[in-house]
């Protein structure tokens, strides 16, 4: 390691993972501080809005978008176990608050000390995780957000390709949409459902025994589906395996 | 279109093209191959990203000069010997196009594949003058005998197979093709339709491109059918929208790129035609008049808001090609003359808001559309410029409003929202067993199709703190 301070970052947890996946936090803890960083969790955070963005409420979307931006004022990054939580700082607050004279500044000051995790852990913090070993195999998605808004493709596998054991199996149409979209899946829950259920398939085509992907809305949309046809595919998000928490029980297993 | 509001709504369309497995094996088909050989054309392209930004960058020229480079058009178009017409809207464009029929005594048109004449009704319009209509591409030739509207702006009958074209043409053909392989089907096709294009008294097509500095339209298609469409008749009348101008021809050919591989994979369409002017002296053939209508309906309303990078839609159709929606629906779940993301921005301005509102909605914000738009229009964009224009006008359902408004009332108060969740999820794990919830109250367009993760039990903001005061208690 250089002899550069250590980089503070503030870790936003993500509503989704706060409320039904705490151990995808810990294991973005855990990486951030094993590449060097000093991690905070400001207790400021709820969500980043997306929900009321998505929905065309920009009143309530400015809201919090304001109040996460204040929250995350002075740290050198901002780092989410989420790309779509990701882009929505990184785009969608400077659009939202591009007219708001006190708030325009400091939504690009936000947007561009904002990084996805594996891209932030590859592209910033040049890590590799050591030590991992997980005899299994296993295919990826690559949520929509993080692969379009951010870039966020060869770094998850990057980073992937440093655990001993694991094989990575190809997924047809990786980079097709799972049909979560948010709210999309529940207000338009039969073409929701059309969608996933090709992916689930495909999915089960590839034969891996575990699906791992960078977004916790995406990856609770894809297992729900397999738990309910049947499959035994075991469903992780990408840190958990490369915290060493495969081990651990997968996304609607008791632990 | 003044038919969306007589039909099901969205969500019983949608549902219906759900249940209709024989509409998802022709939809996949098509679009499956046409991604297929898109890549392909691409990956043999390798200055396509300058390519899509020089596209981009004269569509937004041109929409800038809009006014300029309309003059320019219409005093060039006189010059050759063309009439241009002026339509605000799709009912002043039907009836100047049905007049010029009348007065022509015309019986028998044909019809040139043209998205514009679907989007101001041309062809309601022509029957209710009591004009026989004949279409010449042979899959609007297809959607003409079965009664339809095109699903697709490239592949208008791609909801059809070719079982049920076989089916169309043994009634709909005398006599019936010879046999039911694609090549007897074509065949028996160029029969029909041959003799139609000798006797028509008008052609009408729409444009591809309308070049300024010529007075020239273009059309682009593989049948040739646009030639014998609007050659042999005594009128030629083209439709168009004001967004197909550009400066020049070399700017058409540099949107042509663009146009034909994001389309059907090719490098070129087998036939691109200019026609410049009717007839003139010594000239073997072409008509006595040409008529140019130049139709604004909605265009110009899109010039000055937030929908403005519309007006750089080239009409390709890669959007809907790799739409995940689109290709479990169809095109005609989505009511309008357009399908699929490009459909879904420009219904709302054509049949307004109130009839197309789900439209914007229906779409899960993937950005696939965006990525593969040869003019680089940021569709999840504008999908959401409606979305936020729609609850402004508060159109959005009572149950959504007041949903979100009680969620953001708890996350922009971080102590209460702390709370709220630790207590959001003991109650949901009520719901479970194991590690899943298969069944839940309020969420059952999720759980209808899919189990629910059962919360781990503590929020991670409570574990954390827990954490926390142990390492300060240990220090």
């Amino acid at each position: 390691m250089s002899a550069k301070p250590a980089p503070r970052v503030g870790l936003f947890v993500t509503c989704l993972v706060d409320a039904i996946r705490p151990r995808i936090g810990f294991a973005a803890i855990q990486l951030l501080e094993e590449a060097g960083c000093i991690v905070e969790v400001p207790l400021a955070q709820t969500c980043c809005g997306q929900p009321a963005f998505n929905s065309g409420d920009d009143a309530d979307a400015a809201r919090l978008a304001r109040q996460t931006i204040a929250a995350f004022e002075g740290f050198d990054h901002v780092v989410l176990p989420s790309g779509s939580c990701a882009a929505t700082m990184v785009h969608g607050y400077p659009d939202l608050l591009a007219g708001d004279a006190d708030w325009a500044a400091r939504a690009r000051d936000l947007a561009a000390r904002t990084h996805e995790i594996t891209s932030f852990l590859v592209d910033v913090m040049g890590f590799r995780p050591e030590g991992r070993r997980l005899e299994a195999s296993a295919t990826y998605h690559d949520s929509c957000s993080g692969l379009r808004d951010l870039g966020v493709a060869a770094q998850p596998r990057a980073l992937l390709a440093a655990v001993e054991g694991l094989q990575m199996r190809g997924l047809e149409g990786n980079d097709v949409c799972c049909g979560f979209g948010g709210t999309f899946c529940v207000k338009y829950a039969p073409i929701s459902n059309a969608i996933v259920t090709e992916k689930a398939e495909a999915i089960q085509r590839s034969g891996a025994d575990l699906l791992l992907a960078g977004d916790l809305g995406c990856l609770m949309n894809m297992a729900g589906k397999l738990h309910r046809s049947g499959a035994a595919t075991r469903c992780f998000h990408t840190i958990e395996v490369l915290a060493g928490q495969a081990d651990g029980p997968a996304i609607g297993e008791e632990g | 279109m003044s038919h969306a509001t007589t039909r099901a709504p969205f969500k019983a369309r949608a549902d219906a093209a759900l249940a209709d497995r024989t509409l998802k094996l022709a939809i996949d088909r098509t679009t499956g191959t046409a991604e297929a050989k898109r890549a392909a054309a691409l990956s043999a392209f390798p200055e396509f990203e300058a390519a899509r930004a020089r596209g981009k960058a004269i569509k937004d020229h041109v929409i800038a000069h809009l006014d300029h480079y309309l003059e320019e058009f219409e005093r060039n178009a006189i010059a050759s010997g063309a009439r241009v017409h002026w339509a605000a809207d799709d009912a002043e464009a039907r009836a100047i196009v049905t007049r010029i029929c009348l007065e022509a005594d015309a019986r028998l048109v044909t019809r040139a594949k043209s998205m514009l004449g679907e989007e101001i009704g041309l062809p309601h319009a022509l029957a209710d003058a009591g004009i026989e209509r004949v279409e010449t591409d042979l899959a609007e030739h297809i959607i003409q005998l079965a009664g339809e509207a095109p699903s697709h702006i490239i592949w208008p009958a791609m909801h059809r197979t070719r079982e049920q074209v076989a089916d169309l043409f043994r009634t709909g053909h005398h006599p019936p093709p010879a046999a039911e392989d694609p090549a007897s089907m074509v065949q028996s096709a160029r029969r029909e339709l041959r003799a139609k294009f000798l006797g028509a008294d008008v052609g009408i097509s729409g444009a591809n491109f309308l070049v300024a500095d010529t007075g020239a339209t273009c059309t682009v298609t593989n049948e040739g059918n646009a030639e014998l469409t609007t050659t042999p008749p005594r009128i030629h009348i083209v439709t168009a929208g004001i967004e197909k101008l550009v400066p020049s021809t070399a700017h058409a050919f540099a949107l042509l790129r663009l146009l034909v591989r994001s389309a059907t994979g090719g490098e070129m369409t087998q036939y691109t035609t200019f026609h410049c002017g009717p007839k003139r002296p010594g000239d073997a053939d072409g008509p006595e008049e040409m008529h140019i209508v130049l139709v604004d309906n909605g265009r110009s309303r899109m010039l000055a808001d937030e929908f403005r990078a519309m007006l750089r839609c080239i009409r390709c159709g890669a959007c809907m090609n790799h739409c995940v929606v689109y290709r479990q629906i169809g095109g005609h779940a989505y009511g309008g003359t357009y399908p699929g993301p490009m459909g879904a921005v420009l219904t709302p301005v054509l049949d307004g808001l109130a009839a197309a509102r789900d439209l914007p909605h229906a779409c899960t914000m993937n950005g696939r559309c965006a990525e593969v738009c040869p003019v680089g229009i940021p569709l999840p964009t504008l999908l959401r410029a409606w979305r936020a224009r729609s609850w402004r006008e508060g159109r959005e359902p009572g149950a959504v409003r007041a949903g979100l408004s009680l969620w953001a009332r708890l996350a922009t108060r971080p102590r209460l929202y702390r709370l709220a969740s630790r207590i959001g999820v003991r109650g949901l794990r009520l719901f479970g067993r194991g590690g899943w919830i298969a069944r839940l109250p309020l969420a059952g367009g999720w759980t209808a199709h899919r189990d629910l993760p059962r919360p781990e039990g503590r929020t991670f903001m409570e574990q954390y703190r827990a954490w926390q005061a142990r390492k300060g208690a240990g220090r």
